[in-house]
């Protein structure tokens, strides 16, 4: 069931009111894939570079590390299809999309004012979103030859080296994303962080970033006195 | 029983090699190059080898091993390849030659220490793996963490895992033997004399004579001395009766050098990447001051007017 049709309670359109955004199962998807990908980035870096070797001295040392970086992996790629599993209809490029990406400037230079509406993600989340998706698939399959080298045969030890080359590149880009998905989510859109701990956000904070979405919770809000449950 | 690395690991510590290289150490290492050493090298003569494989039993008797079970492959092959508790394995080859005849082709297979090492280059953990200054490169265990970055970077597939300890093991060059002063222990067990151990000159010179007579007086126009300049030569170096084809030695490399995937992953790659994730944090630290936090517009109600 995509979310966007769960019940919300009543709404009523006060600015202050606050409406359900992400589910408990959402939250608790994205939770558990935000801890393993942060404990892959720790150990993954840890071997990226000797200047940030000590990382791995955070999470058990070098060997503890080096255990757990690939089995993790594995549960943050499960995480990432559980999330596409709910949020695939979501995350679907629509024509609002494309008006927005137009003027993606105004939305970097903060003039939302301006900007035509999104939906329940913007354009920039649902790009997040597909390089997080198909870069956890060039992480899990990379990351299997880096896991089994040494099952790799001489012959075709080319893959041992392929597997090196996109494992990096995957991760790098993932990184990238990375960042700017911390940064939109704490310093830049305020009340993001708490919508993805409490699920809430404030009808207003609705209507300026998503208001699309806002719209179609409206609509969608039930009779007056038949109180959708709250999940 | 403490395993031979474990028992090495302490020994180690009080060996007075000097250090030349150390994987994953950030800046350099330290008392790198504060002592002069002579190189070491073991030079083996293939032409003199009966393949007895005694040097065998001798590496699994001082390293502490015991011997594995063999397979039969029509050949004298008595297994495929060294294992993590078997550094040290004769590779029989039946080679024919151009006139029909057949040539049996035995080649003593181990780490080459060689002087521009692949495993130390790779490896990412601080110390696993240390070159001396006599050119041996040796795996600590205690440092290892069984990431198997130093299987892709050998030219020579040598470095191997173990499963149950997660850690790699090679060949030593018998580090603890020669570090007090002995020869390693392949060298003391071959009966023919075809192993050698001295300063990288004196093998050389060695190697290179041997080679000539080989030329001049048993009709191998074609033998030399296998010293790769690929990987800057190597601290284990071979006679063979056709210096032109290694190959024909059970997959001896002609031209081995460190892969450039590896070269370029353990070099500009990392400067591109540490400098790409810095400027990615820097740059939004500064759209934050430039732009500060998203405002909150909601009875704006124009939609968009673009
Ligand atoms: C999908 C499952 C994944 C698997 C099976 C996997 C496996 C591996 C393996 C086996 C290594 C070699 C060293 C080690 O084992 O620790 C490695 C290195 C690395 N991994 Fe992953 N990984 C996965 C996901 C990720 C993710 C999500 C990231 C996120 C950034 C990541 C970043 C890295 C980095 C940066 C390195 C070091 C590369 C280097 O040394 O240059 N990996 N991975
Ligand atoms: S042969 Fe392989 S394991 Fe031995 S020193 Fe060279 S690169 Fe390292
Ligand atoms: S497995 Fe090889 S590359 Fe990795 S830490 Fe151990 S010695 Fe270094």
């Amino acid at each position: 069931m995509s979310s966007h049709v769960i019940s919300t309670p009543r709404t009523t359109g006060e600015p202050g009111e606050r409406i359900l955004r992400y589910t408990l199962t959402e939250r608790v998807n994205h939770w558990f894939a935000a801890l393993t990908y942060i404990y892959c980035l720790i150990t993954g870096l840890a071997f990226w570079s000797p200047y940030m070797y000590w990382l791995a001295a955070i999470v058990g040392g070098g060997p503890t590390a080096r255990f757990w970086h690939p089995w993790l992996g594995v549960a943050f790629t499960v995480s990432v299809f559980w999330m596409h599993q709910m949020w695939d209809r979501d995350m679907q490029i629509t024509d609002a999309d494309r008006r927005w990406a137009k003027v993606i400037k105004l939305y970097i230079e903060n003039d939302d004012q301006n900007l035509p509406p999104e939906g329940r993600f913007n354009y920039g989340q649902k790009l997040f979103f597909w390089l997080m998706f198909y870069g956890i698939i060039l992480l899990l399959i990379s990351g299997i030859g880096l896991w089994f080298v040494e099952d790799i045969p001489w012959s075709l030890r080319w893959l041992r080296y392929l597997s090196v080359t996109v494992h990096v590149i995957a991760a790098m880009a993932t990184i990238a994303g990375f960042i700017i998905h911390i940064y939109m989510g704490t310093a830049m859109v305020r009340g993001g962080f708490t919508s993805i701990i409490r699920g809430e956000v404030t009808a207003d904070w609705a209507r300026t970033h998503h208001r699309l979405w806002h719209e179609e919770v409206m609509r969608r809000q039930p009779p007056p006195g038949a109180v959708g449950s709250r999940k | 029983m403490a395993r031979s690395w474990q028992l090495k690991a302490g020994f180690m510590s009080e060996a007075t090699l000097a250090i030349k290289k150390i994987s994953g150490h950030p800046g350099p290492a330290p008392g790198a190059n504060v002592e002069r050493d002579y190189q070491v090298a073991k030079l083996i003569d293939t032409t003199t080898c009966i393949g007895c494989k005694a040097c065998e039993v001798a590496c699994l008797e001082w390293n502490g091993y015991t011997f594995t079970e063999t397979f039969f492959d029509n050949s004298y092959q008595t297994m495929p390849a060294t294992t993590w508790n078997y550094w040290n394995l004769i590779k029989f080859n039946e080679h024919e030659r151009e006139d029909g005849t057949l040539q049996l082709l035995m080649r003593k297979d181990q780490c080459m220490h060689c002087a521009d090492p692949g495993c130390l280059a790779a490896c990412p953990a601080d110390g696993a793996i240390v070159q001396y200054t006599n050119g041996i490169v040796d795996f600590q265990q205690q440092n290892c963490i069984g990431c198997g970055y130093c299987v892709s970077g050998c030219p020579f597939d040598i470095p191997k895992f173990d499963p149950t300890t997660k850690k790699m093991f090679k060949c030593t060059l018998c580090v603890d033997r020669v570090s007090v002063g002995l020869e390693p222990a392949c060298i003391k067990s071959c009966p023919t004399g075809c192993l050698h151990f001295g300063s990288k000159e004196d093998m050389s010179y060695l190697a290179e004579s041997r080679a000539k007579q080989l030329r001049e007086n048993f009709g191998f126009e074609k033998a030399g001395v296998y010293d790769p300049s690929g990987v800057g030569g190597t601290g284990v170096i071979y006679v063979l009766h056709d210096v032109t084809n290694p190959e024909a030695y059970g997959g001896l490399p002609k031209d081995p050098h460190i892969p450039w995937v590896v070269r370029f992953w353990k070099g500009p790659a990392k400067w591109i990447g540490n400098l790409a994730m810095l400027f990615g944090v820097i740059g939004v630290t500064i759209h934050y001051f430039r732009y500060g936090p998203k405002e909150i517009h909601p009875r704006h109600d124009n939609g968009g007017k673009l």
